[in-house]
Formats: C-alpha cells, sequence, structure tokens
C-alpha cells in the first residue's frame, strides 16, 4: 500500500527534482559557463528578470495555439460528421487530409509565406497539424458503434439524426477526446515550428521567436527560460485536456476505470 | 470419435424415437390446432449479397401466445429469420404475413448491447424514447419493465457496474417496455454461465406467462429449447432450412422438475435426434441429398 503510494506519487515527481539538482551540481562543481550550460537556478532568475518579454511571448503562443485548436476541433468535428452521413464525400476528401497529414508541416511553411502573412501562417500550420488526427480519431468513433445498436435504433424506425445524436456521437465522444488530446499537443508543436519557420519578429513574436532571437544573442539562459515555459505550456494543456475527458467519460467509460484490488 | 459417438447414438435411438419424432413433425402442420396465427412465413428464401444462401422455403407459423424455439447449428438461419420478423432485413423471395398490422416488436440480442453512457433507467427508456415519449411519461413503464425483471432500484446504475445476468435482464426490460406483440430472442443467454442462465430460462418463462407474450427463441442448447418450448423448430445449415418440428406438450411454466419426466427426456431425445440429421445435412446443398438421408 505505502509502496504503491511512493511508486504513484514520489516518484513521478522526485526523478525530475533529483535530475534538476544533479545538473545544478555538475555546473557549479566543474565551474560550467553559462554560455555552454545555464544552470537552473540561473534559468529561473532569468525568466524572472525577462518576465514582461516572456509573459508577452507566452500570450502571443497561447493565443495561437488556442485559436488553431478549436478551429481544428470545430473542424475535424464537423467533418467527420459529414464523412459519417456520405461515403462519396469521405472516399473523395479523405486523400486531401492525408496528404496534409503526411507532409512535414516545416516544409509547408516557407510555401504559405508567399500567400500570407507570418501570423496567419503559424495560425494556419498549427490549425493543419491538430486537425488532422481529431478528424481522424471522431470518423474512426463515428464508425465503431454497435451494430446490434444500430439495428435496435432501426428497428425502433428512428431516424437519421436521431441515430447520430443519441448513438453516434456519444459513442464516438471516447475516440473524439483522444484525438482532442493529441491534437491540442500537436497545435503547440504547429505553432512553435511555424514560427521558427516563419522568423516573424517584433509585435506578434511568440516563444519559438524569442528562442531564435536568444540563440543569435548567445543569451543562452534565455533560451533555457522560453524553452522551460514552452514544456509548462504543453503539460499544462495535457492535464486540462486529460481532465476535461475524464470529466466526461469517468461515469461510463473503461478507459476511466479504477480498479478495486 | 464424434462419428463413433454419433453411429452409436443412432443405432439405439430409431425404434423408440425416430418413429414418433417425423410423424409429429409432419402431423402437426397439416391439422392446425386451435390457436390462432400471428405472423406466417411463406416459402421464405434469403439470399446474401454475397450469394450465400442464407434460408431457402421456411413455411412456419408463429402462434399467438406461443414459446418458439428455433433450433440448428451455426449458419442455419436462426438469427436469419428473427431479422425477417423485425424488417431489419427484407425477404429474397416468399412472404411474410402479418395478423396484424405495425405489430409492436421486442428485440433482444446475444449481447446484452446496452449504452455504455446512458444508466439503466434510460436504456430502458429508449424505445420508448425513440417514439416520443418524454422521460415523465415514460417513467411508469419504465419502471414496471424493470421491476419484472427484478431489477427495481438500479435506475441509476451504469452497465460496467452491472455483472453480465443483470446487464441481459435490462436488455430483457428493454424489449418488454414497449409491451411488444413478439418478443425475439437470439441465443441471449448463451454468454451467460449455467446457474445464471438456469435462472433467467426460469424468469423468461415465468414472465412471459404473466404478460401472454409470445416468445421466438433462438438457441442451440438442446435441453433448453426443450426446457422452455411449447414447439421446437429445427433447422438445417447451408442452405438454412427448416427440417423438424417438435412440440412439447406440457404446460408452461414447468419448473426443475420437469427436467426429471420422462416427456423431458424424450423430447431432448428427440430433438437431440433431429438436430444430428440436421448437422448430417450441413453442406448437403440440395434437397435431392437430404432425401437420400432420410
Amino acid at each position: 500500500m505505502n509502496r504503491d503510494k511512493l511508486l504513484q506519487y514520489a516518484l513521478p515527481a522526485g526523478a525530475p527534482l533529483a535530475a534538476v539538482f544533479a545538473w545544478e551540481a555538475v555546473v557549479r562543481i566543474y565551474d560550467i559557463q553559462p554560455v555552454i550550460l545555464p544552470s537552473p537556478s540561473l534559468i529561473v532568475a532569468t525568466l524572472i528578470k525577462d518576465w514582461r518579454t516572456l509573459l508577452g511571448s507566452l500570450e502571443v503562443t497561447l493565443s495561437i495555439t488556442f485559436e488553431a485548436l478549436a478551429a481544428a476541433t470545430i473542424g475535424g468535428f464537423l467533418l467527420a460528421l459529414v464523412f459519417a452521413q456520405s461515403r462519396v464525400i469521405e472516399r473523395a476528401f479523405f486523400p486531401f487530409a492525408v496528404i496534409m497529414q503526411v507532409t512535414p508541416i516545416i516544409s509547408i511553411a516557407p510555401l504559405l509565406l508567399v500567400y500570407l502573412s507570418s501570423g496567419e501562417t503559424v495560425l494556419v500550420c498549427s490549425f493543419l497539424v491538430a486537425f488532422f488526427p481529431i478528424l481522424a480519431n471522431t470518423a474512426l468513433g463515428l464508425s465503431s458503434v454497435d451494430h446490434n445498436l444500430v439495428d435496435l435504433f432501426q428497428l425502433y424506425r428512428a431516424p437519421r439524426w436521431r441515430q447520430l445524436l443519441w448513438l453516434r456521437i456519444p459513442a464516438s465522444l471516447p475516440y473524439f477526446l483522444g484525438g482532442l488530446r493529441i491534437g491540442g499537443g500537436l497545435a503547440l508543436i504547429g505553432a512553435i515550428v511555424a514560427e521558427i519557420a516563419a522568423g516573424s519578429a517584433g509585435q506578434g513574436a511568440g516563444l519559438a521567436f524569442r528562442i531564435v532571437e536568444s540563440g543569435y544573442r548567445l543569451n543562452i539562459p534565455r533560451m533555457f527560460a522560453a524553452l522551460l515555459l514552452i514544456s509548462v505550456t504543453g503539460i499544462a494543456i495535457f492535464v486540462a485536456l486529460s481532465a476535461f475527458s475524464h470529466l466526461l467519460l469517468h461515469r461510463w467509460h473503461d478507459s476511466a476505470r479504477t480498479r478495486e484490488t | 470419435m464424434n462419428s463413433g459417438a454419433y453411429s452409436r447414438k443412432e443405432r439405439v435411438t430409431p425404434i423408440t424415437l425416430a418413429v414418433p419424432a417425423i410423424p409429429e413433425a409432419s402431423g402437426f402442420t397439416s391439422s392446425p390446432p386451435p390457436t390462432d396465427v400471428l405472423v406466417r412465413l411463406e416459402s421464405v428464401g434469403k439470399c446474401f449479397a454475397n450469394g450465400v444462401v442464407a434460408l431457402t422455403g421456411v413455411n412456419l407459423d408463429v402462434r399467438r401466445g406461443e414459446f418458439l424455439s428455433l433450433l440448428g447449428p451455426s449458419g442455419c438461419g436462426k438469427s436469419t429469420i428473427l431479422r425477417l420478423l423485425s424488417s431489419l432485413t427484407s425477404a429474397t423471395n416468399g412472404g411474410i404475413n402479418w395478423q396484424q398490422k405495425n405489430p409492436e416488436l421486442g428485440f433482444v440480442f446475444q449481447e446484452p448491447t446496452l449504452m455504455p453512457w446512458a444508466n439503466v433507467f434510460d436504456n430502458v427508456w429508449l424505445p420508448l424514447r425513440l417514439t416520443g415519449v418524454s422521460r415523465n411519461s415514460a417513467r411508469a413503464r419504465v419502471e414496471e419493465a424493470l421491476a419484472n425483471v427484478g431489477l427495481t432500484g438500479f435506475e441509476k446504475a451504469y452497465p460496467r457496474e452491472l455483472s453480465g445476468g443483470m446487464k441481459m435482464r435490462v436488455s430483457i426490460a428493454r424489449a418488454l417496455v414497449m409491451r411488444p406483440a413478439v418478443l425475439l430472442m437470439d441465443e441471449p443467454f448463451a454468454a451467460l454461465d449455467e446457474i445464471t442462465r438456469s435462472k433467467l430460462n426460469d424468469d423468461l418463462v415465468a414472465l412471459k406467462c404473466a404478460l401472454g407474450a409470445t416468445v421466438v427463441f433462438v438457441t442451440h442448447s438442446v435441453y433448453e429449447s426443450v426446457y422452455l418450448s411449447d414447439r421446437i423448430v429445427v433447422m438445417a445449415p447451408r442452405p438454412g432450412r427448416v427440417v423438424a418440428e417438435i412440440v412439447v406438450p406440457s404446460p408452461l411454466p414447468r419448473g426443475e422438475d420437469f427436467r426429471l419426466c420422462a416427456e423431458y427426456a424424450d423430447k431432448c431425445r428427440a430433438t437431440s435426434l433431429a438436430l444430428h440429421e440436421a448437422m448430417a445435412l450441413d453442406g448437403a446443398g440440395d434437397t435431392r441429398l437430404r432425401e437420400g438421408v432420410r
């Protein structure tokens, strides 16, 4: 029991903490220069010192990520609904979705920059990478309905829209939420990657630009500070979406089941 | 080894069984008893898109208030008959004639087939909800259906919190909530353990008698079919067809004692024999071979 608790909480929290202490110790013992490897304490100090600039960039990155994720969620879900209604449309449009997914986003970004402003490019790239997992998962969920339940709805002469609303959408919920969790992480990655490719400066500069800029200036502690903010953002998105998923599924779905021992 | 057991049985049984079983099968259809027909299948055939003949030349009456079992090895079209009766699929040829218009049907699948995201109440409410009955108006009927299957008080439970037998009870309650003219059951207890199954068999018969319902019950258990049914229709596979009919006259409900009486043993043997004959026809494909076996 106690051993289990230890494994469950202490290890995941303790191991990274130990790594940070080891890092700090190595930097101090060997007297490594901040230009090569800054100590964790220096990174935190930089984070506090440059908070204003970094916070502004964080806001930019976050707003792009959320706008892209929202658009990808709505778009992916609606297109999956359309796919579920019509085989013809699904067959016709799915190749486009696959092509957009398998083409690395960093190779599309320079092309998009020809047509769009750098801010728009970042938004579109972030949307493109988040869109596919939500679409594919939701489409899979909408078609993975118990055939007997479909028969049952047919037996009671339920119209298609009721079958969709009361059967297919609830049945696809776990799949959709799985896609959303993947899409949430990818939206952030897409926003960062596209910004590095776009190299947008000035007003609309996100965290990725801060990293590039700090690199040019050999301000390595600030690179790490920006990196830390990106990681924390990614973790926060994942935790928030996982909590959302748990909230919706814990009553009935096996993925949220706690086994009694 | 299997064929050895079969031929031994054949040697022992013909004198006592084959003789009464066959006249009964043919005699019953020619002189119908005073029960009225609810639905009549006339030379019904069903051919799937891939060319597989699921059913051929099926003549079958379902009589009001009877417990009818369809018995046969897998692939003999038992489930297809249920799907035809419930209009989930249509016959390739022949006619399915109901004596009443738009009869209410209840369907129970082999799996409980519950919506995992909905609690017991909402699952049972579903058929009513699909016909436009609000939650409040449905309450009394849902409670009644749940009481019928002994699940009062479980309204708020989710399917995953229930045992296999309880899930099946919910599934039966959902079929009953529409007060169906016929209850169609497709091997409903096949996945359950013997003890749960036996209990559900007794409860099902009690319920059928209390409600005066008609039941068409698909099974591949000889003992289950004899214990439960007024009439057993034995089917042969590839192509699916009706090959024998066995009547079990003892009135329902029968109780555990029935399993000890001579009638039960006789009917089980007659049914087993008919089933063995049906299985020997597997793959025969046409009727000439079937006659040859007879």
